[in-house]
């Protein structure tokens, strides 16, 4: 029921397009041009990815509805006052999701300006780390590489920059850019071990960088719980010393906000990987590869090399979100938990991003923002936070079957242009 | 039986794959589909074979309608089909290959191989094939292959056989064989559906020939018309058949090949101790039966296969032990025999595999970054100088026909300055009238005073191309003889025989 309701409006969108491919089968240049972008859009994977966007979270309410007190509350009686169950409906779902935007955007309860766009900031803090992870993982994608060791690479990130941050002693923002450097090179190092596996013996890449989560996890946890390693001295808890201040990411819009210089850098991370993919001859053996690896091969690619170094490159943006979290999110010391589930979510958010950089830029916000909004809608409505959770599998999920989400959108199935009504035609 | 093809009608959007195309084919017939690829043949025999539903149209047997949802309704119905491409499973043998699909089993679930060995052997007896029944299909030649694709499908009792570009993974005496096996099948009553693009092999056995050009019925033919008429029709305009070229004027550069050795992973060895010498300005065509050593020896001449002894020295230089990125920075063009794998990226644009071997420095590439501009004027001209039809240099490279998928790798690799040409079967699956162009250009390229390497499976390309013809069998070189040789003797010289000796080389 709830994946019918956008159908009508959908419906129109297709039928209106038949009527213009019909009009301008004989029109002017201009039209066949509209025709072609309008086509581009829809069958690409833009329309695919917020497709799937609206079917998650049109199937995120649905679950709200159903774990909803005031709901279950309301259904028995239903036959006899269907009012009451619809009303409870409509405040659960739309409560959830007003306080998710209240949470996340713009918070309409706020007093001036500065406090309504809190949330907005917030949510881009959050999102700091996924863009540069998932730019990493977006990379691997287009070199045709599955990184899945976002963890792992995280991890060590955290680790190498976390003790430059708090362990060694120089001035700002000498200090900061050392620390960064350390992680994003300890990101791309171990991310380079895959690639030399996978280069040089053949071993797939995505059991190699599963395993090496394993290796991280243990080894940043034994090195927490060491002291003179990453433990805090006198401390018996796995974790560190907070930053020095010499380290730290300085605040972008002062103390009232915690978004931090890591977003700036991550905006430099999406503008360089664009360059990289786009204009560059590096990405372009990347992308050349990533399609087709005989073909680069032929025509004089060095295959292994280009592996080794596309982990390296992957690896080094996913360091950098590891280093964001450190030196400007959570600097008051961290544990073997400060990856939070970023080295995953960067897959989803490359796959939501078509694994391009603009689109992963986006991608991650959108997670940002579920990540900020998750929250207060779990401490203003009662719902439980983990149906975001939920919402962000089964955006992945939808992503990964686009002819459903075409489906239920009656968007063009890829190179079938209009065969569909055709055949219809010649159903009738 | 009789088949019947009424105003078959196939649109791919707005592709018009076939357009109202009628065919009729009697018992005891073979009926000839001549046209280029891309012409809508194999749609027309998908639709027949129940791979696609017409869009409109029928298909009628013995005059009455049929319905096909899938093969499985097109084979109940007798009509058997011998793909291209066979669909064998390797690692199966002969026997389960021609039981799959519609397997006997014995009481408890086994297995009724020895039904299938039956057949097998019955039916070999019938053509006089020498076919083990236990042996696995990835162990025998193709030929032999071919005729497990035939028993299969007269093991279903086919009535009506559809062969899709057959001759092409045979030597001269293999398709001789199979033209005669085709007669054969026609005689015991089959109706047979011949599809190919090769005039001779037309002229040889068809009763009845049918062209098809852009998805029409363009007109009958017979047997006893000329080539060039033949070939008029399938192209819609005149074809030069043969290639144009004057005697060798030999240039300064060379290529000299010293038993050169490759080995294969599984210690196989697949070049065995070839030498052979091209100068400038000479083509010189490796012929040969696919799969005798040829796609390694051209790998190894640009490096992508390691070579395990001998050297080639190209002006003097050794190539043998380089990267390829450097043989090919050292001016030689490759043409690899399967462009879409090896030759192109297909997800990328016309003007992005323009330049895919050509990133070395400039004008495209510049301190590390893509020069667009130089590149997409490059594009733009090679689109035109090569007759690349195409939307736009923008086009994924994908989305072109064979032919043009060839020219967009030829304009790569010939607009460079090149000081040797390795072309792998650079026509294959490639229309008659981009045949023309793409032999035009390599003749232009030889006189240029640019060694040539060619290698071919098809004796009128080696004939026509060739100054001279080197004939690999089993890894080895048979003979290297001239272009004049009658084609009797270059056919047994590609079975392994020298002629003057009159001995079995392997």
């Amino acid at each position: 029921m709830s994946a019918e309701s956008p159908e009508p409006k959908e419906q129109a969108v297709a039928a209106s397009d038949d009527t213009t491919a019909a009009s301008t089968e004989p029109a002017s240049s201009g039209g066949d041009r509209w025709r072609e972008a309008y086509f581009r859009i829809i069958s690409g994977g833009w329309a695919v990815s917020l497709g799937a966007v609206i079917l998650a979270v049109l199937a995120g309410s649905l679950m709200i509805m159903v774990t909803d007190q005031g709901v279950q509350a309301a259904l028995p009686y239903f036959f006899a006052r269907p009012g009451d169950t619809f009303a409870a409906i409509g405040s659960a779902v739309g409560g959830a999701y007003a306080a998710l935007f209240r949470g996340a955007v713009w918070d309409f309860r706020a007093d001036d300006f500065a406090g309504a766009i809190r949330p907005f900031t917030q949510s881009l803090t959050m999102a700091t780390p996924l863009i540069a992870a998932g730019l990493g993982v977006a990379l691997g994608f287009r070199a045709g590489l599955f990184n899945i060791g976002g963890k792992g690479q995280m991890l060590v990130a955290a680790a190498a920059g976390g003790w430059v941050g708090f362990g060694v002693s120089m001035p700002f923002p000498l200090h900061m850019i050392v620390a960064i450097v350390a992680g994003v090179a300890a990101g791309a190092v171990w991310a380079g071990i895959a690639g030399v596996l996978k280069a040089f013996t053949g071993a797939h890449e995505v059991i190699t960088t599963i395993m090496l989560n394993y290796v991280a996890f243990y080894l940043v946890s034994y090195m927490l719980a060491t002291p003179g390693l990453l433990q805090a001295p006198g401390s018996s808890n796995p974790k560190t010393p907070p930053m020095q201040d010499t380290a730290v990411m300085p605040d972008l819009l002062g103390p009232r906000y915690n978004l931090h210089w890591g977003f700036v850098f991550a905006l430099i991370a999406v503008a360089f990987v664009w360059w990289l993919l786009n204009r560059s001859k590096v990405g372009f053996e990347y992308r050349a590869v990533g399609e087709n690896p005989d073909a680069a091969r032929v025509a004089g690619i060095n295959v292994p090399r280009t592996t080794v170094s596309v982990m390296l490159v992957a690896g080094g943006l996913v360091g950098l979100a590891g280093v964001t979290q450190v030196l400007g999110t959570v600097t008051t010391g961290f544990s073997y938990d400060i990856d939070a589930g970023i080295g995953f979510d960067a897959i989803t958010v490359a796959l939501l991003g078509g694994s391009q950089p603009i689109g992963v830029l986006f991608a991650a916000i959108l997670f940002g923002a579920f990540k900020a909004g998750g929250s207060v809608m779990q401490a203003a409505e009662n719902v439980p936070i983990e149906i975001v959770t939920v919402v962000q599998a089964l955006i992945v999920l939808f992503i990964a079957a686009p002819p459903l989400v075409r489906a239920v959108f009656r968007l063009p199935q890829p190179g079938a242009r209009w065969t569909r009504s055709s055949r219809k035609e010649v159903a009738a | 039986m009789k088949l019947e093809l009424r105003g078959i009608t196939k649109r791919f959007g707005t592709l018009v794959a076939n357009d109202q195309i009628s065919l009729t084919v009697e018992p005891g017939e073979i009926h000839c589909l001549l046209g280029e690829n891309g012409a809508g043949k194999s749609t027309l025999m998908n639709v027949l074979y129940g791979l696609y539903t017409a869009d409109e149209g029928e298909v009628l047997l013995d005059g009455e309608v049929q319905h096909f949802r899938g093969p499985g309704d097109a084979m109940a119905a007798g009509i058997g089909m011998v793909h291209q491409h066979f669909m064998l499973i390797p690692v199966f043998t002969v026997a389960e290959n021609v039981m799959l699909g519609h397997e006997t089993t014995l009481p408890g679930g086994r297995l009724d191989l020895d039904a299938a060995r039956t057949k097998v052997n019955e039916i070999a007896r019938r053509f006089g094939f020498q076919v083990d029944p236990d042996a696995l299909i990835e162990d025998l030649p193709v030929g032999v292959q071919q005729r497990v694709e035939i028993i299969k499908a007269l093991s279903r009792d086919a009535k009506i056989l559809v062969f899709d570009e057959p001759t092409a993974v045979l030597t001269p005496q293999e398709t001789d064989e199979f033209m005669q096996i085709m007669r054969q099948l026609r005689d015991e009553g089959a109706a047979i559906v011949f599809i190919t693009h090769k005039l001779r092999e037309v002229r040889e056995v068809a009763d009845r020939i049918t062209v098809i050009r852009r998805g029409q019925v363009v007109g009958e033919a017979t047997a006893d018309q000329p080539d060039t008429e033949l070939a008029a029709m399938m192209v819609g305009r005149a074809v030069e058949l043969t290639v144009q070229k004057s005697a060798p004027k030999y240039g300064a550069n060379s290529l000299v090949v010293q038993d050169l050795e490759v080995t294969d992973p599984s210690g196989i060895v697949v070049v065995d101790g070839v030498s052979f010498t091209v100068r400038g300005g000479e083509v010189l065509v490796v012929a040969g039966v696919q799969g005798n050593g040829q796609t390694e020896l051209t790998e190894a001449l640009v490096g992508l296969q390691k070579a395990s002894g001998g050297s080639v020295v190209l002006d003097g230089q050794e190539m043998v032990g380089r990267p390829v990125a450097e043989v090919l920075g050292a001016g030689v063009g490759f043409v690899p025999e399967d462009r879409s794998t090896d030759g192109l990226v297909g997800e990328f644009t016309v003007a992005e595999n323009l330049m895919l071997d050509r990133r070395g420095g400039p004008p495209f590439v510049k301190a590390g970054m893509l020069q667009l501009g130089p590149r997409d004027s490059f594009a733009r001209d090679a689109v035109e100088e090569f007759d690349i039809r195409t939307q736009g240099i923008g086009e994924q490279v994908s989305r072109l026909s064979g032919g043009n998928q060839q020219k967009v790798v030829l304009a790569r690799e010939l607009s460079r300055e090149l000081r040797l040409l390795v072309a792998a079967q650079p026509t294959r699956g490639v229309d008659v009238g981009s045949i023309e162009f793409i032999h035009k250009r390599i003749v232009e390229t030889r006189d240029a005073g640019v060694p040539v390497v060619v290698v071919s499976t098809e004796l009128d390309e080696a004939v026509a191309l060739g100054d001279r013809i080197l004939v690999m069998y089993r890894g080895r070189v048979v003979g290297i003889v001239p272009s004049t040789t009658p084609r009797d003797e270059l056919g047994l010289m590609m079975a392994g025989i020298t002629p003057q000796k009159g001995s079995d080389v392997a």
